[in-house]
């Protein structure tokens, strides 16, 4: 699907035309130059690579950099592959104005992450005692975990405590409020998963 | 953050009048009745000021047949036309609940002198 990479800047709220407050998302979004080609013919798949940043020369890696040097572009922060029909050529830019207000799209980011989480925090459980009647240690508490001598073992992906969040999640269908093509601004409506400042991308929506 | 005020530098509103906590304004508000427009008049005291950028509040008090009525308004909303002091007032909180608790004489507020 094609997309584009970038950043998220934060959050805020506009007006819209009927002058109700919208709360959206702005992502500074692209410019994101076609590092890599990859051809149905040769990789076995048609795909674009997008670099998107800048950092220093010498904070990448040689082998990094002699890729960037192969397609003519200057040492990007960050490299993602979209897979597209339409392949463009290496080196060329690709700008916010791919995406048009009103225009439905999906965003890819890595959720905040939440550490080592219980049930109540990571599943929603609701724990299972309550604070007074005799009872201690089990408010936040997962239950049972399963029936006894048959099956004997605890049953393959029962949601338990563990790390939560700093995953990829994807917010489909999201409504572009706005594009300012000229400061490589979008404005979606709604929140996106991720910190401020951790980078996103913004794909033309699935369906 | 500066990206983001100047995503909101193109709502904001340029016109306003300087706003305090005490003061006695009118807001016109546009009220949209199926395809016609006409304005509002809400008149009451400032007794709440939040927010910054394109998300600022203020809070309008009145008296309404002896009910106390408080509204909620954006600073750079779209659907208000416009807003005029008619008179600022001499007080020393930043937020006026205290009010609430009080009518008729007690609620008075006295006129702010020009220093």
């Amino acid at each position: 699907m094609l997309g584009l990479i970038g950043k998220k800047v934060g959050m805020t709220s506009i007006f819209d035309d009927k002058g109700r407050q919208q709360n959206c998302t702005v992502i500074e979004l692209g410019p994101c130059t076609v590092v890599q080609v990859k051809k149905n013919e040769t990789d076995g798949y048609n795909a674009i690579q997008l670099g998107f940043g800048s950092k220093k020369e010498k904070n990448t890696t040689k082998a990094l950099a002699g890729h960037f040097k192969k397609a003519g572009a200057d040492v990007k922060q960050i490299l993602k592959e979209f897979r597209v029909d339409e392949l463009p050529e290496v080196g060329a830019v690709l700008n916010v104005d791919l995406f048009k207000e009103g225009e439905l799209v999906d965003v890819v980011g890595n959720s905040k992450g939440r550490g080592f989480q219980g049930v109540v925090k990571r599943h929603g459980f609701n724990g299972v005692g309550s604070r007074t009647h005799g009872q201690h240690d089990r408010e936040r508490a997962p239950g049972s975990v399963g029936s006894s001598s048959y099956p004997s073992r605890v049953l393959k992906g029962l949601r338990m405590a563990g790390q939560h969040g700093d995953t990829r999640v994807t917010t489909k269908n999201i409504q572009v409020v706005k594009v300012m093509p000229e400061s490589n601004l979008i404005l979606v409506r709604g929140s996106v998963p991720g910190a401020t400042n951790s980078f996103v991308q913004v794909l033309k929506t699935s369906k | 953050m500066q990206k983001i005020q100047l995503v909101e530098s193109t709502q904001l509103k340029s016109d306003l009048p300087e706003l305090r906590i005490g003061d006695t304004i009118n807001v016109n508000v546009r009220v949209i009745e199926g395809d016609k427009e006409r304005i509002q008049v809400f008149t009451g005291l400032v007794i709440k000021m939040k927010g910054s950028g394109l998300s600022a509040t203020f809070t309008v008090r009145k008296m309404s047949n002896g009910v106390g009525v408080e509204r909620i308004f954006p600073v750079h909303s779209p659907r208000i036309a416009g807003i005029e002091v008619v008179r600022h007032g001499q007080v020393r909180r930043a937020k006026l609940y205290y009010l609430r608790s009080l009518t008729g004489k007690a609620s008075r507020i006295k006129e702010k002198v020009k220093s």
